[in-house]
């Protein structure tokens, strides 16, 4: 299902797995046989349905080659998980769960099961724009309350998450725990806004991944003063503790090699379409891409 | 035929066909070409057929080597693969990756006078021949109703998962990674052990009925206890390896340009990153790149680096070559790629070039003092002797851990190091759960893991009261966690309850008699 032109949702039929997911956890999926292994959030799952339900943002190479290749009916060629360690659903009364971009659609099962063991849920959802905004509804079942943030003010209060984090927070001296999922810059922003309250702050970290077993250490941060392995020690860590500087310069160590997997992917695409052109028109000449 | 001496065999060891240095770097092909039939049947003619062969017992697994070698003199490749076979399930890969020099080549009696017989390269010889002619060992299989669940693909659980098939028992073998193989497969480079010889070695088990299933990750999919409890399986056997890698705890670890050697080998051989872009997972590929450490592991990576384009490559390690723990053929193969080594040389940390980049690696030398407690001499660090290594890329080859996954996840005990605790029965702490391989004795070698999985194979065999008088029943009584001797047959009582037509089948006795008493007694 499209929620934008560049965020979809995958639902894949897999029993076994729809009754082994826990909150927090999240999957490896490849393509094809020559593709790389990415991992990727378990936004919800049904047990009764056998699926589990995954929000994919089409950035590079492979989560736009998904957006083409992955539908209705067709069969990923493996998905491995559920992996990581499941979210602790403590027995605070009150939580914050703050959602931005495509971290709304993993923050989803939390605040699900914080709903389920009867704590008050406050969502905190963050968009660039109106036309982002996606599973508001979902949101509004398991939340008491939800503030709905967006970069122009178009939907909800005009802000980042953290507005609305503040927000939550002063109408609510009792929150015991927030959890904050989105990109590193945010979970830490958040993770900042909470420190002086000293309230405990959970993070889901997205580190780079290749096995997602704790074979490899690609996925290794600093938390403190320890290095841990997201895959298997995590992916949720104390916001608090996080090095986050750490985090982002690890991220970024493929930039060069993500951009030309999408060129090289691009320049495929290109040609397979001039051959089918070609078929019937004669070939352009001197075509730029 | 006259009796043979040292002195009246051919004096020397047939040397073995290799790329040669310079060209093998262009590519991922393997190096070393082995024998052919002429060269397999000189080589043989090595061997003194030594009534008592000490190289049998050099052996892990013991296979009968003179018998092997006396058929491959006699170009009867066919009754020598039949006799690898009957203890030893991938001579094709034990043959290129065992470390024969400090196991059955070790105690050739040869070895005493002259070079010893090239017994590894005359094992892959013939595993190769069986592979291309399609031999396999087929046996007649009575089947049985038990199931058996097997955790992990590598060399531990594909030779449990084969002595299990071949007793007649439906086994399943689980695995975390998309193909199956284990450390074979993501760890040794195609250039020393070929996709297509772990290919045809599991084709081989899929023949004897093993179902592999892959993408499966047990203790997060379903636990160990819910394959004994819910999913059916009789017994299980844990061979899910020592794949954790250790990081040195220096400072400028977690820089973008330091990676563990597993997660390079994976991107490399698993992922085929060394295809990119045609396949899609990218690598690291620095210029200069200093390797620490000197295993098989450390070699590996070197050799996968140059291979990848590295302009150098250095090896950086705080023993002597003496003390290095790889192969003496990787070694010399790294060595005449034109690997730099660094010896009695200790990193104390990774610098930076403020951008998040690796600038160089800061260096101590190192002299050797007295030997440690594993026998080996202690490196101390030389006073002021600090320099700076320059290089892009730090890759770490200093070790792995036990994987914390089935720890976490099971109530299993586990050692202090975090590794399954387990009798001298390969039994676990749960009664019907075995385990073997790296995950019970710490990084080992490829066949000391297949090994372990042909004896908790033989264990597992004797708790489901399945008779054989193959080996390994001399197993002590003792149970050393307290599971008693009826309980450890459990399996076939609650198999009598399941399906009462069967238990008055197997012509072992009464099911509700103990049978381990009867199994410890057959020999």
């Amino acid at each position: 299902m499209d929620i934008s032109d560049v965020t979809f949702s995958l639902e894949v039929l897999h029993p076994q797995m729809a009754r082994a997911a826990r909150a927090g956890q999240f999957v490896i999926v490849m393509t094809h046989p020559e593709g790389e292994r990415v991992p990727l959030t378990i936004a919800d799952f049904d047990r009764d349905r056998g699926t589990v339900t995954l929000v994919v943002q089409a950035v590079g190479k492979t989560t736009r080659e998904m957006q083409q290749l992955c539908q209705v009916g067709t069969d990923l060629h493996g998905m491995a998980g559920p992996l990581g360690v499941p979210s602790t659903i403590g027995s605070a009364r009150t939580v914050v769960c703050v959602g931005g971009g495509l971290g709304v659609a993993p923050v989803y099962p939390q605040a699900r099961a914080f709903h389920e063991r009867g704590a008050t849920v406050i969502g905190v959802l963050g968009f660039r724009n109106a036309d982002l905004v996606f599973w508001e509804d979902k949101f509004r079942e398991v939340c008491d309350e939800l503030i709905l943030c967006t970069d122009d003010g178009s939907a909800g209060i005009q802000g980042l998450v953290t507005d609305g984090l503040r927000l939550a927070l002063e109408q609510h001296p009792d929150v015991a725990e927030v959890v904050a999922i989105g990109p590193p810059v945010m979970m830490q922003a958040c993770a900042e806004a909470t420190r002086p309250h000293g309230i405990k702050t959970v993070v889901s970290l997205n580190p780079i991944m290749v096995d997602g077993t704790g074979m490899c250490g690609g996925c290794r941060v600093r938390v403190g003063d320890q290095v841990r392995f997201a895959c298997v020690d995590g992916p949720d860590f104390d916001g608090h503790a996080v090095d986050f500087a750490d985090l982002r310069s690890r991220l970024g160590r493929y930039r060069g090699e993500e951009a030309q997997a999408l060129d090289h992917w691009y320049h495929a695409c290109r040609r397979a379409e001039n051959a089918v052109a070609d078929d019937l028109i004669p070939a352009p000449t001197g075509q730029g891409a | 035929m006259a009796k043979r001496t040292i002195r009246s065999i051919p004096q020397d060891r047939t040397p073995v066909r290799e790329q040669p240095a310079a060209e093998r770097i262009g590519s991922f092909d393997e190096v070393n070409l082995g024998y052919d039939a002429d060269e397999a049947a000189r080589e043989a003619q090595r061997c003194l057929f030594c009534a008592d062969a000490p190289c049998m017992s050099g052996c892990p697994v013991s296979v009968d080597i003179p018998e092997f070698i006396r058929k491959v003199s006699d170009k009867d490749v066919q009754g020598a693969y039949e006799t690898i076979a009957r203890t030893n399930l991938l001579p094709a890969v034990c043959g290129r990756v065992c470390p024969q020099e400090s196991q059955c080549e070790s105690v050739c009696t040869v070895g005493g006078a002259l070079e010893p017989v090239a017994i590894g390269r005359l094992e892959r010889y013939v595993g190769d021949l069986a592979i291309s002619e399609g031999w396999s060992q087929r046996p007649y299989v009575v089947p049985t109703p038990y199931r058996v669940g097997i955790v992990g693909s590598g060399p531990a659980g594909m030779a449990c998962a084969a002595d299990l098939a071949k007793a007649g028992c439906q086994v399943t073998v689980f695995e975390a990674l998309h193909l199956a193989g284990g450390v074979l497969r993501y760890g040794i480079p195609d250039f020393r052990l070929p996709n297509e010889v772990i290919d045809a070695e599991i084709a081989a088990l899929e023949r004897l009925g093993v179902e592999f299933r892959t993408n499966t990750v047990v203790g997060r999919l379903f636990t160990v206890e819910q394959m004994v409890d819910e999913m059916g399986f009789d017994a299980v056997f844990i061979g899910t390896g020592a794949g954790y890698p250790t990081m040195l705890g220096i400072p400028g670890d977690s820089l973008g340009g330091v990676l563990s050697a597993n997660e390079l080998l994976t991107r490399a051989n698993l992922m085929k990153a060394r295809d990119f872009p045609m396949h899609d997972t990218p690598i690291p590929l620095g210029t200069r790149v200093a390797v620490v450490g000197a295993g098989n592991t450390a070699m590996d990576a070197m050799r996968v680096c140059l291979r990848l384009g590295a302009e150098s490559v250095q090896c950086v390690y705080r023993r002597s070559r003496a003390e290095a723990p790889a192969r003496a053929e990787e070694l010399h193969h790294a060595e005449q790629e034109g690997v730099e080594f660094h010896w009695l040389t200790n990193p104390v940390a990774v610098l930076d070039d403020g951008e998040g980049n690796v600038r160089g690696l800061r260096c101590q030398r190192m002299e050797l003092g007295e030997p440690d407690e594993s026998g080996r001499r202690r490196p101390v660090p030389v006073p002021g002797s600090e320099f700076a290594l320059p290089c892009d890329q730090v890759v770490f080859a200093i070790g792995t851990n036990a994987n914390p996954i089935i720890g976490q996840t099971s109530k299993l005990v586990l050692n202090r190091r975090g590794y399954l605790q387990v009798d001298d029965a390969f039994a676990t702490s749960m009664v019907g759960v075995f385990a073997g391989g790296d995950i019970v004795t710490g990084a080992a070698t490829v066949i000391e893991a297949m090994g372990a999985g042909r004896k908790a194979a033989a264990s597992i065999k004797r708790h489901l009261g399945i008779r054989d008088t193959s080996l390994w029943y001399d197993d002590p009584e003792g149970a050393r966690f307290g599971i008693a001797a009826h309980e450890r047959n459990f399996v076939r009582l609650r198999l009598a309850e399941r399906e009462p037509a069967y238990s008055a089948g197997p012509a072992s006795g009464a099911p509700t008699v103990p049978s381990t008493s009867t199994a410890v007694t057959a020999r």
